[in-house]
């Protein structure tokens, strides 16, 4: 186990200088100045020298990337353009609300999906079945951004249940320690604002967890399907153990390892989609941070941005693959 | 001082029916204010509740004077010196003051942190009086050496707050005085203090628009013991002489200011509490109006107004114009070095019809290239109409009849120019209309701006905005031949226009300047340099509760006077 | 966008239950029994339908509208749907159906485009990886690493805020993305045949290895291709409308679904169908798509069969 450990360990190396090799080269590779690009029209000669000087677009590129990677290894993601701040400092209170929000999401998709699925396996050809294969079929072909305008406009724009965008009522601003607005408001002993910061998760939790729901309902169902033709099952209900016990407890313990991978998949892959819910719902996350980073052509933080979401996905299927290993031991490497 | 020139956007541009508040009141107070330091402060606030009592319904101050302010996008930065997007103005403008301020609806400048100022040497020599009693947020006091201080700040690269190496660079001080320490065009040569409240601008060369840069929010003061105590992290720790003090900042999503407890204008400012809040979405942003979670927002889309007019709860606010989109020639090439073309397709051009379709009408069609509120704009110039067949007829005339040309447009919207490429479709159906057949050319946006300066280009779009309500702004980066290679970008030369620019640039006389540039707009005119489009104009909407709510034309205001009603 | 199978696998050789489970029949014409197989099932004949239906309207969209994608009128700004304008009109006056016809076409044509971009590198590389091995299989297999470690559309929008954005490089974007999919799964696929009894005989003989590749490994391993090649297709579209939503896929006037979502959504209020339409429209393709893909699946494989 150690071992193997160590192994995944070592073979990540060359994937992060990959990763951090293509996340240098985007500002090389824009066409035009890269300074001129981010200042526009109104732009003197001197701003433009100037930018190229704190960029060290003048160096030569093998120096260029030294700095980067010696920059990263000290954990300096390097400095916004736009706001000249600290990217390391700066970018945490995004990458929580993400966090926060795809987990929520997460949540959502495992506890609906993997129930969706046992039951239509157990019940398999009922109308249940049936129900759920097909909003799961029409699930994974969701537009998310496409559902999250329309759960906005019916939910928040014409029934107004529920807000409309943002993490919590500007009106009475959540006071930060973690940056978890869950946690925070309960920290500070405001359980209305943790019943409010709730409230605003719940729209742009289920646009992001749809699809993911979708898939784990299909797996858990195929992999139950499975399970629960094996001798083993069979044997077991033939003892006369009830039968919803057996399903639950037996079955889903063999068909968790195909949900735990689309569970790690699907975690990472929110993680860049939430760019598309964030957009909609105004949620102050990293995708938003990235994408108006693109609006800005602020470089650096592009750059950064998307080299800690995709360590951050590298690192979750690092732990989702060593957990398979710790859950089914016969599994071989 | 002319007030007669400055086309005043008072409360006649809210839209909408409301309580809002009585304009000649604020007035009055600031008179006061500005009058004598001394002045009673008793009788200003009877004044202001007199005022209200005059209001056909008496609003009364409600209890949470908390206001929401809702925007598109989230400031850059709060050291404004150096930045320079309006929404970090939006916020510094309630944190920090200038010597000077303008007029709350124009760019009419008065007395700011300065009561008094003196021209003296024929506009070489500039004498403020600094308001006494003043102090920054942090308890220190404002006086003339901050105000040397912050100067310096800026216009010295060696000086131990310009923050060079942290990549803090002041490009509006830099256009504004014409570049900094050792550069030959700057014109500051030296600031004295002379007393405690007394300091002295000394210039190499006269600047028409001295006065008016130093009411601009990009030279307001900060506190030399704020620059000691955070360094290069000022921009995030902003302390000011302003109404309001920073408290929090959560990036992307809301700054928060609270009430100045010593502001040095009493009982202002009336709001205990503003809060900066970002929803990027249009339609999020309006919704959360109607439902209360927001008190103003900004950006509100003119398909929207029709909906929003007569609504319940809700007044809307019109922003004074102060930007230009244009449609540039090459006079560089054939055949746009003949004016008879050009003028020719001046006349293709159907400005309503753009403003109909991309600006749902919130946009004035342009003939000059200021905003009509400047300083020498030319209301007597008399535009070229759209009329397909003069201009049909006009070309052939020049023997240029079924011209083929390249229009190029930007790629990204531009404040001016919502939707570039839907503009420019609109343009190439005109000029289909007089049989010419225009390519539309469009490329990443800093090759735009490259090849545009290196004249690569036949037509272009682009525009420009104001800052300080000063016409050089315009007429200087735009039409003068100094600015070949650079913001000329129709290879515009004029000897004619170049030297009446030159005189009014360096003139203080603000009628011989008005004379000058009407004189400069008619021979532009004339030339035919470009097709000015539209001054688009910005709309806001907000809560009825909202009183004494002017936006300014300069994309923000200060809410000193702003209050919430029940 | 998300994937809409599984098989978008993680940056690491997983275990092998995560390889999609396809494999060629073993009897006789295994082709025909698959077809058999796949005209039996509803769901694909359903998405067949589907997906026939836009190929048609697709190709015949100058007949199917009396307007043009792109002539505006101030006067017909944001109608709600009538019999003059089926599907409404937007900000712009334009008709909403039309663009949503002439849309068919961006729409298939980005995923068929992509896909098949995606299918020719990912193949070549996955074939040239699994068949030779060793070290050039190691170079080949980190690059797929590399790549998969960016979450795909994070990945796209990385590519066009590279190359600008255009129609054009959000396929171009799309199509790189999907490479290390296609790519992996030949790979795993060419190395189970590598071995097989057939392989060795034909290298014993001293057969050339461009031609074993071409007449025995490839044709052996099209079954999951094709799978994966029809699942891609939807996956590719969404993706193509992500791009566009977020501004960096087809730019105006081009009737994409995903840009004409984004510029609507600020009506999504005083007028819903600007919305409504563009997303159902997408949201139809891709589950066209995923329906055939489903059904092909379960007939190209035998043990997926329930």
């Amino acid at each position: 186990m150690l071992a193997y450990t160590i192994r995944r360990l070592l073979m990540l190396v060359p994937v992060l200088i990959g990763m951090s090799l293509i996340t240098f080269s985007i500002i090389h590779l824009i066409p035009g100045n890269p300074a001129q690009t981010i200042l526009g029209e109104q732009a003197t000669p001197q701003a433009i020298a100037q930018l190229e000087e704190q960029l060290g677009l003048n160096e030569p590129y093998l120096i260029q990337y030294f700095d980067y990677v010696g920059g990263l290894l000290q954990g300096d993601l390097g400095q916004s353009l736009r706001t000249n701040a600290d990217i390391s400092r700066e970018i945490w209170p995004f990458l929580a609300a993400t966090i926060e929000l795809t987990i929520f999401a997460m949540v959502f998709a495992v506890i609906v999906g993997v129930n969706a699925g046992i039951v239509s396996a157990w019940k398999q050809n009922s109308l249940f079945d049936y129900t759920a294969m097909l909003i799961a079929l029409i699930g994974v072909s969701m537009p998310i951004f496409w559902l999250g305008l329309m759960q906005q406009w019916i939910f928040a724009q014409e029934l107004g249940w529920l807000p409309a965008f943002g993490r919590s009522n500007p009106r009475d601003p959540v006071e930060t320690v973690t940056n978890f607005y869950l946690i925070d408001t309960l920290l500070s002993g405001r359980p209305d604002q943790f019943w409010n910061s709730f409230r605003h998760l719940v729209l742009p939790g289920l646009a992001l967890g749809t699809i993911p729901m979708a898939i784990i309902a299909r797996m858990t169902r195929s992999s139950m399907l499975e399970v629960l033709r094996s001798d083993y099952i069979r044997t077991v209900e033939a003892k006369g153990i009830h039968q919803m016990t057996v399903v639950y407890r037996h079955g889903f313990k063999n068909a968790v390892i195909p949900v735990l991978t689309v569970v790690g998949l699907q975690t990472g892959t929110l993680l860049g989609g939430a760019i598309l819910t964030e957009t909609i719902f105004s949620w102050p996350g990293i995708g938003r941070y990235v994408f108006d980073a693109i609006g800005n052509r602020d470089y650096p933080v592009i750059q950064s941005g998307i080299l800690v979401i995709a360590t951050m996905f590298v690192f979750i299927n690092l732990i989702v693959d060593l957990l398979y290993s710790y859950i089914d031991p016969r599994i071989k490497y | 001082m002319k007030k007669a020139l400055f086309l005043s956007i008072a409360a006649g541009t809210v839209l909408t029916f409301t309580a809002c508040g009585d304009n000649g009141d604020t007035n009055n107070t600031e008179t006061d204010n500005n009058a004598a330091e001394t002045d009673n402060n008793a009788a200003e606030t009877n004044n202001n509740e007199a005022g209200n009592e005059d209001g056909e319904e008496a609003a009364q101050p409600a209890e949470d004077q908390t206001l929401i302010y809702a925007r598109g996008g989230d400031s850059v930065s709060l050291d404004y010196a150096s930045v320079t997007d309006g929404e970090s103005s939006r916020v510094t403008q309630q944190i920090y003051e200038s010597l000077l301020s303008f007029d709350e609806d124009s760019f009419e400048i008065g007395p700011g942190l300065a009561e008094d100022w003196e021209v003296e040497d024929d506009g070489l020599r500039y004498v403020f009086q600094l308001r006494e009693g003043v102090t920054f947020h942090d308890g220190t006091e404002f006086n003339a050496e901050a105000v040397k201080l912050n100067f310096e700040r800026w216009a010295d690269p060696d000086h131990e707050y310009h923050f060079a190496d942290e990549g803090y660079a002041y490009s509006v001080y830099g256009t504004q005085f014409g570049g900094f320490e050792g550069d030959d065009g700057h014109v500051i040569e030296e600031i004295n203090v002379l007393d405690d409240h007394e300091v002295e601008f000394v210039l190499n060369e006269t600047l028409g628009s001295f006065i008016q840069n130093m009411g601009m929010s990009y030279f307001a003061m900060t506190s030399p013991a704020a620059f000691e105590e955070y360094g290069s992290a000022i921009n995030e720790n902003p302390v000011g002489t302003g109404p309001f003090q920073f408290v929090s900042w959560s990036k992307d999503d809301s700054i928060v200011l609270e009430k100045y407890e010593d502001y040095w204008q009493e009982d202002l400012p009336k709001l205990d509490q503003v809060i900066f809040q970002v929803i990027p979405d249009n339609s999020a942003r309006l919704t959360s109006l109607r439902s209360g979670e927001i008190d103003i927002m900004d950006g509100l889309n003119p398909d929207d107004i029709d909906a929003l007019e007569g609504e319940e709860g809700i007044q809307m606010f019109e922003r004074a114009t102060n930007n230009i989109g244009y449609l540039g020639f090459n006079e560089d090439k054939e055949p746009f070095d003949d004016p008879e073309v050009r003028r020719a397709l001046n006349h293709a051009i159907d400005k309503e019809g753009l403003i109909s379709l991309l600006y749902a009408g919130m946009a004035e069609p342009a003939k000059n290239l200021i905003p009509p509120d400047y300083l020498g704009y030319n209301d007597d110039i008399d535009p070229y109409e759209y009329d397909p067949e003069l201009a049909e007829q006009m070309l052939d005339d020049a023997g240029h009849a079924g011209l083929e040309i390249d229009l190029w447009t930007m790629p990204v919207a531009r404040p001016y120019m919502p939707d570039p490429e839907r503009a420019a479709e609109v343009m190439q159906a005109n000029f289909a209309d007089i049989g010419v057949t225009a390519n539309i050319v469009s490329m990443e946006w800093a090759t735009y701006l490259e090849q545009t300066e290196a004249g690569e280009h036949d037509l272009f779009m682009l525009g420009w905005s104001g800052v300080n309500g000063d016409p050089d702004y315009f007429f200087g980066n735009l039409l003068h031949s100094d600015a070949i290679p650079g913001g000329n970008r129709n290879f515009y030369r004029s000897d004619e226009v170049d030297s009446l620019l030159d005189q009014a640039k360096t003139s203080i006389d603000e009628d011989e300047r008005v004379e000058l540039y009407e004189e400069a707009q008619e021979i532009i005119h004339e030339d035919a340099p470009m097709i000015p489009l539209v001054h688009s104009i910005p709309v806001l909407a907000g809560s009825e509760n909202v009183q004494n709510y002017v936006p300014h034309p300069q994309t923000s205001e200060p809410l000193t006077e702003v209050e919430i009603s029940e | 966008m998300e994937p809409t199978s599984p098989s978008k696998n993680s940056p690491f050789p997983g275990p092998e239950h995560q390889e999609p489970q396809t494999s060629v029949p073993a009897a006789a014409s295994p082709w025909k029994e698959a077809f058999r197989q796949l005209v039996k099932n509803k769901l694909a004949i359903v998405g067949m339908i589907i997906i026939g239906f836009f190929i048609l309207i697709a190709i015949f969209a100058p007949l199917l509208t009396t307007y043009t994608y792109q002539s505006m009128s101030a006067a017909d700004r944001l109608q709600p749907p009538s019999s003059t304008h089926w599907f409404g009109t937007d900000d712009l006056g334009r008709d909403i159906f039309t663009r949503i016809v002439y849309g068919a076409r961006i729409s298939l044509m980005v995923g068929f485009f992509a896909v098949i971009g995606a299918l020719v590198f990912g193949s070549l590389l996955g074939i040239i990886a699994g068949y030779f091995g060793r070290w050039i299989d190691m170079i080949i297999s980190r690059i797929f690493d590399i790549m998969l470690a960016f979450p795909s559309i994070l990945l796209a929008i990385a590519i066009v805020a590279i190359l600008g954005p255009s129609l054009q490089n959000a396929l171009i974007a799309i199509a790189i993305i999907n490479i290390p999919i296609f790519g992996r799964l030949v790979r795993s696929k060419v190395i189970s045949i590598r071995e097989e009894e057939y392989i060795l005989a034909a290298k014993a003989q001293g057969m050339k290895s461009g031609r074993i590749l071409f007449h025995h490994v490839l044709p052996n391993s099209t079954a999951p291709i094709i799978v994966q090649a029809t699942l891609g297709f939807g996956t590719a579209i969404l993706e193509a409308a992500a791009l566009g939503f977020l501004g960096l896929g087809a730019q105006p006037p081009t009737p994409e679904w995903g840009r004409m979502l984004s510029d609507s959504r600020q009506y999504i209020q005083s007028a819903p169908w600007t919305v409504l339409f563009p997303g159902l429209s997408i949201m139809l393709v891709v589950l066209g798509f995923n329906m055939i893909g489903d059904g092909l699946r379960d007939a190209l494989d035998p043990k997926m069969k329930s």
